[in-house]
């Protein structure tokens, strides 16, 4: 039963790296750019969490309803104003401004709310379990937390293959310059995939705050979990994306179970060893 | 060029401009008064601008990796780190001079580099970035499960290894100066050395378009290699040397990626990213601004993000990508220059 | 062929596009000078050329692709130039590039289907297409790569008309086609202009864009060479004007 409480508890972690890549990978996907401060725009939503929990004096969950508009509306900003203006065939511009990004948040959190590890506080929800079977035990936050990362892949999935604004950011990532003559403003559908990037990191920060301590550091290890999932499962596939976190989830579990320094070691070592073995990813989206 | 006008001329290549004779001229000059510090300036001075040497290092390493190469990696403090550690590590248990063990633990990087590469080069562009960060992590995070070096904690050099360099402290901070300013000046004219060799060219053809230079016979893929090997071969020097003077290392700050990444990336961004100058520039607005306004902690890491980002929005070439524009200065010769002579009449 | 009989290559007052002495460029090179075009509703125009005479570069700058002066191109009066390809489209202006251009992950439905996202009303909607291009319906659901080189054609023609432009650009629409299927595809050209659109056509195949426009353009070397009815121009003049011998 040991490990398959590991493995479980790997697979519920998962989910949350799954939604760290799936934030990532949509960006990827319709604008060719890697977001270096996704993980911290992660933290900043727990953050933003934070404030909002405390001024109101309502819940985590609850406070998603103003968390996920705040950080869509930022996201959206972020890309019209900045990123919008690093976009082109040489890939330093947006590399180097969403660096030097993190840097900003990072430090910017820093000075708002100093180096203090805090946590949300959700309730009762935190410490209810469910009896599995006998011996094995689930949290009802960690799987309320995979359920929701599995819904929110499923909803990006949707979005993407279901809804005219999926077929834009299709279209505008197939070819920006034919897309326009649809009369499709890049600028706005870029701007719309990143205010749904980041509505994505609101939901993931909520739950990162709810369910472990968090400081203004942390992001660049959230990005590189995300990153991880993203290789791990196959670029361009949210499902494969979900199974690349569950996987980067489960070698954590078990490196940790055998030694506890070497939790985040052994998610690399997994990344690595596909990254020799299988470079595509193990899903990789086949185009026709 | 019509061929009857070429026929009657001679074509040679040449370097430089009138503007590099000067720019060589004064880095003549100035090298001898920085090598002389130890004899004008305090202590202070010689660990400022030590440090300053190795930014200048770091910050054209890391040209040449993704100005020159176009290989944006925001992994480099993996060497920095690595070459710290294998100094720390040969000083400590093997019992080598730590003065020997800084070309070793190039020599070593550079070994370890070629596998790191196998992998990495398996990622494309902003790829390739995050995965040299990640390996970089992986390097951090075995470090720390080294406990004969102190692991998660960090080692010191004990007295005997530090006393065994030099007998005094003064002559250890003269020697350690020395090294520092011998470091740059190698880094500096290898880099120098290697773009104006083939691989320079073959360089500027992978970046001006790869599927052209492809085409044209360069293997683009081995001179990328071998531009990250070199890299981290000088990279992991000059970390060993940082880590050397510290006399003290551990895991998160040998492979820091706020100091041996962000600021490195930052200066080559705003000195002038893909010139020769442009970390040298840069490294000097780095440190100007590090002394003037270091006491506003956190703000002052925030408005450097922000400087490096309004430069790259507004002037991608950086600050000395504006000068060159304006004045066409160049300090070293690297321009290639075509020049025809006439042949003598006798040969007409 | 319905025709909207111009007398001698003169077109009527308050053209629905008039471009006027439009320099254009790529980059650095100079691809027009000083190109003057009218179009009126309803209207065929062809513009032919040999390779590199400009005549895709007289399309992209029309759809907002290359910079324009402003008053450079005027659509129903008011200057266009130089404004972005999806405010131009929004205008009603559609263009069919080089090439196709149908989007690959999109399938031939959602490519039809992005045509029309700017929802202009007008004659045309995915039933409609389906029944000019029978074909396509029956590949609604496949991948737009899965098509012939025809059928991709057909789709890049209709997803064009799905935003019920009232300026179709047509930019070598017989490129790499057999022949059968070039004189298959220009056979649709008259029910399309019957629903009010007008058509600029950009050809290499002279023969086709003849048949088809009322009105021709020719381009040498990024200037107009000759200009003409349809059906009064010779062949001489023609070859002339085309190879600039």
């Amino acid at each position: 039963m040991d490990w398959v409480n590991v493995i479980l508890q790997g697979v519920l972690v998962g989910g949350l790296y799954a939604m760290f890549a799936a934030g990532l990978s949509l960006i990827f996907g319709v604008m060719r750019l890697v977001n270096i401060a996704h993980g911290d725009l992660i933290v900043m939503a727990a953050y933003v969490a934070l404030v909002v929990t405390q001024t109101l004096g309502i819940g985590p969950l609850t406070s998603l309803i103003l968390v996920v508009p705040i950080m869509a509306v930022i996201g959206y900003a972020l890309q019209w104003f900045v990123l919008n203006r690093t976009l082109g065939d040489d890939l330093l511009p947006p590399l180097l401004v969403t660096f030097g990004l993190s840097v900003i948040i990072q430090n910017g959190l820093l000075t708002l709310f100093t180096a203090d590890s805090l946590k949300l506080q959700s309730g009762d929800i935190e410490v209810a379990t469910i009896r599995l079977v006998e011996g094995v035990y689930v949290g009802v936050l960690p799987l309320l937390q995979f359920v929701v990362a599995v819904a929110v892949i499923a909803g990006l999935q949707f979005v993407f293959y279901r809804t005219a604004l999926g077929r834009a950011f299709r279209a505008t990532a197939d070819d920006p310059a034919v897309a326009q003559l649809m009369g499709l403003d890049n600028r706005h559908v870029f701007a719309l995939a990143m205010a749904l990037s980041l509505a994505v990191v609101a939901i993931t920060g909520v739950f990162l705050a709810v369910r472990a301590n968090f400081d203004p550091s942390q992001g660049p290890a959230r990005l590189i979990y995300g990153f991880e999932a993203v290789i791990i499962g196959g670029l361009g596939s949210l499902w494969g994306t979900l199974a690349g976190g569950l996987i980067l989830g489960v070698a954590q579990a078990i490196g940790a179970h055998i030694n506890p320094g070497w939790q985040i070691l052994a998610g690399h070592i997994a990344f690595l060893f596909v990254l020799a073995v299988r470079p595509q990813g193990l899903f990789p989206k086949v185009r026709t | 060029m019509s061929a009857k006008t070429s026929a009657g001329k001679g074509v040679r290549v040449a370097f430089g401009s009138r503007w590099s004779h000067v720019g060589t001229a004064l880095c003549a000059v100035s090298l001898i008064a920085l090598a002389a510090a130890p004899f004008w300036g305090g202590r202070d001075d010689l660990q400022l601008l030590s440090e300053i040497y190795a930014y200048v290092a770091l910050a054209s390493l890391w040209n040449l990796l993704a100005g020159y190469a176009g290989l944006v990696s925001v992994g480099q403090q993996a060497y920095v780190g690595l070459g710290a550690y294998i100094l720390f590590a040969l000083a400590i248990l093997g019992g080598v001079s730590p003065l020997w063990a800084i070309p070793l633990s190039g020599v070593i990087s550079a070994a370890i580099a070629i596998p790191v590469a196998a992998l990495v080069f398996r990622l494309r562009g902003h790829y390739f970035a995050i995965g040299t960060w990640i390996v970089a992590e992986v390097f951090r995070l075995l470090a720390s499960q080294v406990s004969l070096l102190g692991g998660g904690s960090g080692t010191s050099l004990l007295a005997a290894v530090v006393i065994g360099m030099a007998p005094t402290r003064q002559l250890r901070d003269f020697l350690l100066y020395w090294i520092a300013l011998a470091l740059v000046v190698v880094v500096l004219a290898t880099i120098v050395l290697l773009l104006r060799s083939r691989y320079g060219l073959a360089l500027k053809a992978i970046r001006d378009s790869e599927l052209a230079a492809t085409c044209n016979g360069i293997d683009v893929r081995r001179t990328k290699v071998l531009v990250y090997i070199v890299t981290a071969f000088g990279t992991a020097m000059v970390g060993a040397l940082i880590f050397l003077q510290k006399l003290r290392v551990s895991p998160d700050a040998a492979f820091s990626v706020n100091d041996w990444t962000a600021f490195v990336i930052f200066i080559t961004v705003i000195g002038g990213i893909g010139r020769i100058e442009g970390p040298i520039i840069g490294t000097i607005v780095f440190f100007v601004l590090r002394q003037t306004l270091a006491d506003l902690g956190t703000i002052y890491l925030m408005m450097l993000g922000l400087v490096a980002i309004l430069v790259m929005l507004t002037t991608p070439k950086g600050l000395w990508g504006l000068l060159v524009e304006r004045f066409g200065w160049q300090v070293f010769p690297l321009e290639r220059k075509v020049v025809f002579e006439e042949r003598s009449a006798a040969r007409e | 062929m319905p025709d909207s009989a111009q007398a001698h290559g003169q077109a009527p007052a308050a053209p629905l596009l008039a471009v006027t002495a439009l320099d254009a460029f790529y980059g650095d090179i100079q691809a027009l000078f000083g190109v003057s075009i009218e179009i009126a509703r309803g209207e065929a125009v062809a513009v032919i050329g040999a390779n590199g005479a400009g005549k895709s570069a007289l399309l992209k700058s029309i759809a907002g692709l290359l910079r324009a002066r402003p008053d450079a191109i005027a659509f129903e009066g008011a200057p266009i130039g130089g404004m972005p390809a999806y405010a131009v489209a929004a205008r009603g202006i559609a263009l069919v590039p080089e090439g196709r251009g149908l989007f690959a992950s999109l399938s031939v439905e959602e490519n039809l289907l992005i045509g029309g996202q700017l929802g202009r009303p007008g004659p045309w909607n995915l039933q409609r297409i389906y029944e000019l291009f029978p074909v396509l319906a029956e590949r609604r659901r496949l991948p737009s790569t899965s098509l012939s080189g025809g059928q991709q054609q057909m789709a890049a023609i209709g997803r064009a008309l799905m935003a019920n432009p009232k300026l179709l650009l047509c930019d070598e629409i017989s490129l790499g086609l057999a022949p059968i299927v070039v004189r298959d595809i220009y056979a649709r050209l008259p029910a399309i202009r019957g629903e009010g659109t007008s058509i600029i056509l950009v050809e290499q195949d002279v023969v086709q864009a003849l048949k088809a426009a009322s009105r021709v353009y020719c381009l040498q070397e990024g200037r107009v060479a000759l200009t003409g009815a349809a059906k009064d121009l010779t062949r001489e003049e023609i070859a002339a004007a085309y190879f600039g011998i």
